[in-house]
């Protein structure tokens, strides 16, 4: 496989992600290793190529890591700053350490996997579409507003190092109309989002945990799959699909003839108006 | 408990020429709000007042013109205070404590300050151009302006621009259609207004509900939105644009979200939306990924480096009470152009608390944010784009010589394609074809037609501008841009008469 390196070391990100999208682009590489990143921005946005490799070894990138991303694979052995997969289309992203706030916000297909811990306000509003179902497996813990106004796709969290925070933080699943989280724990998360209900999983849910945990431990080695899928996991799925259908008025209601008091037949006419 | 009918009145009444009417049943066939209905035994087609919305449709569409609709008078006891619509808003909220939604821009009276500024003409001092004879230059370009432009000579002495222009859009109208998603209105509206644009050299915008695929081909006439609920938003989308719009606030809702709700989420929106149907497709109320202008800097220059640095990326907001500082902010975080929608902006669905209560006037918003732009000295790194109820030509002129580069225009955009303004465009049902996604409905709106009249508005309102800039000695839209000079106000006093920035007339 044809790969390139590049030292980021005092490149500005546009300098960065110029050069990566050349190399992808024009030279067909499929593989682009990034040294030294200093923070550079919005890193693998935009790309469209599906089997492009792009691993960020040494350094840490900067915010919007493979926002828009249509494709290809990030891995990052480092830490990662906010907005990782910012309305991202396909794809996936492994970060060998801990994230910051609003990943995955608005993700419409693809996977994202985070050995350490995210910040706030993550997976808020991922969509779902048929096969297109985004998934994020966080390996640590998260912060508040866990998965608010999700809309679809799969929200995971493990908890699996021992920081002594809560698994998930408050306000988890707000607004939630949509989708389904699980969270490795037998407690229930302080001010759960009223718009969600607390299940214990069946079998397509334990399916559907099988393959994404299977996948977390492939790329994130100390960690067993079997190990992890023997802990009770919680599944919080909404209670419907129109949280706020009753908050607005209806309006005028309509009636026919036929429901009020005139009459009770009905005409036929030909239908030449339309 | 319930009383329903005594406390609602009827806002019209159905009057219907018996002699006249041929009981074709068009009528009755035609409104989807059950307004009308046919008695059998008796043979009569009756009315019921209750239902209807006032939207029209009957009258346009009776062969005979047997239908007449009149405003209903006020039962009750007037009263300044307690008039007839707060008193049935009131009734309404206390039989199911719900949040009043209501469709399309304010009807209320805050003033209207385009109708007390009027236009200079050139009267003996200098000529008055004929815009029928001679060139008059209405093509208006939108995007960021470089400080200064160097040129360099080669060796055959042939000059060549060496600044680097960002994208521009070429208007060849400085009127664009405003952002209304699919969802809001029919696919058939958005063709319409998507067609009319590509053919007068303008722009539609997608509004946001994503580009149904039909739509594709108007690319190098559409704004592309991408809004808090990102529906539909990925790569193809953004480059299949002439431009990408973030939308962080609507003239008629500032600081609230957006709601289609999930019985207009039917199939050919869930496509293009990607999400379930049936689901409620929630906007949240602002962009979780912007907090600040350093992240909204973020935003506009990761759609920059999504589509590659090729497209003018806008940034919308609704005209609020800091206008001017936070489109200073905009323009600074490298937005291209800076969208300001004022409080009379129409919308599909809103509160109506928010509608009518939360924004400030587009008129003296433009003026502010053209002010304080120029004083900082950075007005030419963004175009400014007004929006929010602009009703003729005079009002698209006046916005311009107050500092504005173009204007979107809605509902009136709408009003070519038969609405009405009966505003009851959240309930999906719209007669015309316009606001609704119910086939039966949506087949009544003729994309070829539409499209022929939409064309149509922005040809006549272009040789008004022409004439009107004609008339003032002007020969280029560019010449009367932030001229407030042209302008003086009829009856607006201090302070908004500096706000404005224009004298009184007589002055």
């Amino acid at each position: 496989m044809n790969s390139i390196t590049i030292d980021a070391l005092n490149l500005y990100y546009r300098e960065l992600n110029f050069k990566i999208k050349e190399a992808v682009r024009k030279e067909g590489i499929k593989k682009v290793i990034i040294k030294n990143a200093r923070g550079q921005r919005f890193i693998g946005t935009g790309l469209k190529e599906k089997d492009v490799e792009i691993i960020i070894e040494s350094g840490v990138p900067g915010n919007d890591l493979a926002m828009f991303m249509d494709g290809p694979t990030v891995k990052v052995f480092g830490n990662a700053q906010d907005g990782v997969g910012n309305t991202m289309n396909n794809g996936k992203v492994f970060i060998h350490g801990d994230a910051g706030d609003v990943i995955c916000y608005g993700m419409r297909n693809g996977k994202i996997f985070i050995k350490g811990n995210v910040g706030y306000r993550v997976g808020i509003h991922m969509k779902e579409y048929k096969d297109m179902i985004p998934s994020i497996v966080v390996g640590g813990k998260a912060g508040d507003f866990f998965g608010e106004y999700m809309a679809g796709g799969i929200g995971v969290v493990l908890g699996l190092n021992n920081d002594d925070k809560p698994i998930v933080g408050r306000y988890c699943a707000t607004g939630m109309h949509g989708g389904v989280i699980y969270i490795r724990t037998e407690k229930i998360p302080t001010y759960l989002g009223k718009e969600v209900k607390i299940f214990e999983l069946n079998e397509s849910d334990k399916e559907k945990l099988k393959s994404l945990i299977e996948e977390f431990c492939q790329e994130f080695k100390e960690y067993k799959a079997e190990d992890i899928l023997k802990s009770r996991f919680i599944k919080l799925i909404p209670v419907s699909k129109r949280p706020y259908g009753r908050l607005y008025s209806p309006g005028n209601h309509f009636p026919l003839p036929e429901e009020n008091y005139f009459s009770n037949k009905k005409i036929d006419i030909e239908k030449k108006y339309y | 408990m319930k009383f329903t009918f005594s406390l609602k009145p009827e806002n019209f009444i159905i009057e219907r020429d018996d002699e006249r009417c041929i009981r074709c049943g068009a009528c009755v066939q035609q409104c989807a709000y059950n307004a009308h209905y046919y008695l059998e035994e008796k043979d009569k087609v009756l009315g019921i007042n209750h239902n209807c919305v006032g939207d029209g449709r009957c009258v346009a569409i009776c062969p005979t013109n047997a239908i007449r609709i009149k405003q209903a008078e006020n039962p009750y006891r007037p009263n300044y205070n307690w008039t007839k619509e707060r008193m049935m808003d009131l009734y309404e909220q206390a039989e199911n404590g719900t949040v009043l939604l209501v469709g399309m821009g304010a009807p209320t009276p805050h003033p209207v300050y385009w109708d007390k500024i009027v236009l200079n003409a050139s009267q003996v001092t200098n000529p008055s151009i004929d815009p029928l004879r001679e060139p008059m230059e209405v093509k208006t370009f939108l995007g960021s302006k470089p400080d200064k432009i160097e040129v360099v000579f080669d060796k055959n002495h042939k000059p060549e621009i060496k600044t680097r222009i960002t994208p521009q859009l070429e208007l060849e109208v400085p009127i664009m259609f405003a952002a209304m998603s699919f969802g809001a209105i029919s696919l058939n509206a958005c063709k319409s207004l998507a067609k009319a644009a590509s053919e007068m050299g303008t722009f539609w915008n997608t509004g946001e509900g994503g580009l149904h695929k039909d739509l594709y081909k108007y690319g190098k006439n559409t704004i592309v939105q991408v809004a808090s609920g990102r529906f539909g938003v990925h790569v193809d989308y953004l480059k299949a644009g002439a431009a990408v719009e973030i939308k962080i606030g609507q003239g008629a809702k500032p600081g609230i979200g957006g709601h289609l709700p999930g019985e207009k989420v039917n199939h050919e929106i869930s496509v293009t939306r990607a999400m379930p149907e049936g689901s409620d497709a929630i906007s949240p109320a602002p962009h979780h990924d912007i907090y600040s202008i350093e992240d909204l800097r973020q935003l506009i220059y990761s759609i920059k480096e999504a589509t590659d640095y090729e497209k003018p990326v806008f940034v919308k907001i609704s005209a609020v009470h800091n206008v001017a500082a936070i489109a200073s902010g905009i323009v600074r975080a490298g937005a291209d152009a800076v969208v300001i929608d004022g409080i009379r902006g129409g919308t599909g669905a809103a509160p109506k608390i928010i509608r009518d209560n939360v924004g400030i006037p587009i008129e003296l918003a433009i003026a502010v944010v053209d002010e304080r732009l120029r004083k900082e000295g950075i007005r030419n790194h963004a175009s400014l784009i007004a929006a929010g109820g602009f009703r003729n030509s005079a009002d698209v002129i006046k916005a311009i010589a107050l500092g504005a580069d173009a204007v979107y225009i809605g509902t009136a955009a709408l009003m070519t394609l038969g609405c009405h303004v009966c505003g009851m465009c959240y309930k999906g049902i719209c007669n015309w074809g316009i606001a609704t996604q119910r086939d039966d409905l949506t087949k009544r709106l003729n994309p070829e037609i539409g499209a022929e009249r939409a064309k149509n508005l922005l040809k006549g309102w272009k040789h008004e501008i022409q004439e009107m800039l004609g008339a003032m000695g002007i020969n280029s839209i560019g010449s009367l841009r932030g001229n407030r000079l042209n302008l003086r106000a009829v009856d607006i006093h201090e302070p908004y008469l500096s706000i404005l920035g224009i004298k009184p007339a007589g002055a």
